[in-house]
């Protein structure tokens, strides 16, 4: 599954939105991914997850940097994100499915915040992406 | 998530091993898949799927003969699998889960017919080119 130049061109420019509250966006995708999917909290034994914690509002930011880091490289995401990949794979072996779960609590996130620019070719381009970004984490599992 | 020189080879045994039973491990794959999870038959309505059913057979031979084809292009499984690719994409359809359902079957197929023969080696590099197969048949979707 490639992007195409469209594809890459609408994530480009969504994110030069979602740039500007990415740690808030951040913070309430791991919100909802707790939430919603309940199971994800056992990654995190170790945090304190209740609304507003400063551990939640700084792995947010995270995992924020990471994806931002991915839109500035779209041509070339496995090569930008090649440590975190390591680290998935040898170290956090989170499994596979979850990362399904975050991108789609990081979409809901953007959709509520941006409305008007979360078209449909949009969320399909966004879609896409994280789907890239997922699974350039979890290629190096085995 | 690549395959090593030793996943490689360890396909390739397992099909020389498989050799010309391939077709009927096609079959029995399919009908194992159908019985273990009924919403795969959706894709079939216009099939008998009865035991022994000529169609079933028939089907599974395909089937069969695909992953023989991977198997012997197992550097470039996405051009020996170009076109099926492109047929899934545009035609079949079949929804990314399913590949896994009948790549499960498959696999408890060989291990039922060759019980010494799936190492837990040699099941974990089958399993991976079974995912990479799922995978190429789906790249095209979107």
């Amino acid at each position: 599954m490639t992007l195409t130049q469209a594809e890459k061109a609408a994530v480009v420019t969504i994110w030069a939105k979602v740039a500007t509250q990415a740690d808030a966006i951040g913070a309430e995708s791991l919100e909802r991914l707790f939430s919603s999917y309940p199971q994800t909290k056992t990654y995190f034994p170790h945090f304190d997850l209740s609304q507003g914690s400063a551990q939640l509002r700084g792995h947010g930011s995270k995992v924020m940097n990471a994806v931002g880091e991915a839109v500035k490289h779209v041509d070339d995401i496995r090569g930008a994100l090649a440590k975190l990949s390591e680290l998935h794979a040898y170290v956090l072996r989170v499994d596979p499915v979850n990362f399904k779960l975050l991108s789609h609590c990081i979409l809901c996130s953007v959709a509520a915040r941006y409305p008007s620019d979360f078209t449909p070719e949009v969320h399909a381009a966004w879609d896409k992406f994280l789907s890239s970004v997922s699974s350039v984490l979890t290629e190096k599992y085995r | 998530m690549v395959l090593s020189s030793a996943d490689k080879s360890n396909v390739k045994g397992v099909f020389a091993k498989i050799g010309g039973h391939a077709e009927e491990y096609g079959a029995e794959t399919l009908e194992r898949m159908f019985a273990t999870y009924p919403q795969t038959k959706t894709y079939f309505p216009h099939f008998d799927l009865g035991k022994g059913s000529a169609q079933v057979k028939g089907h599974g031979k395909k089937v069969a003969a695909a992953l023989v084809e991977a198997a012997n292009h197992v550097d470039d499984i996405a051009g020996a699998l170009s076109k099926l690719s492109d047929l899934h994409a545009q035609k079949l359809r079949v929804d990314p889960v399913n590949f896994k359902l009948l790549g499960q079957c498959f696999l408890a197929v060989v291990a039922s017919h060759n019980p010494a023969l799936l190492t837990p080696e040699v099941h974990a590099s089958l399993d991976k080119f079974l995912c990479a197969v799922g995978t190429v048949l789906t790249a095209k979707y979107r």
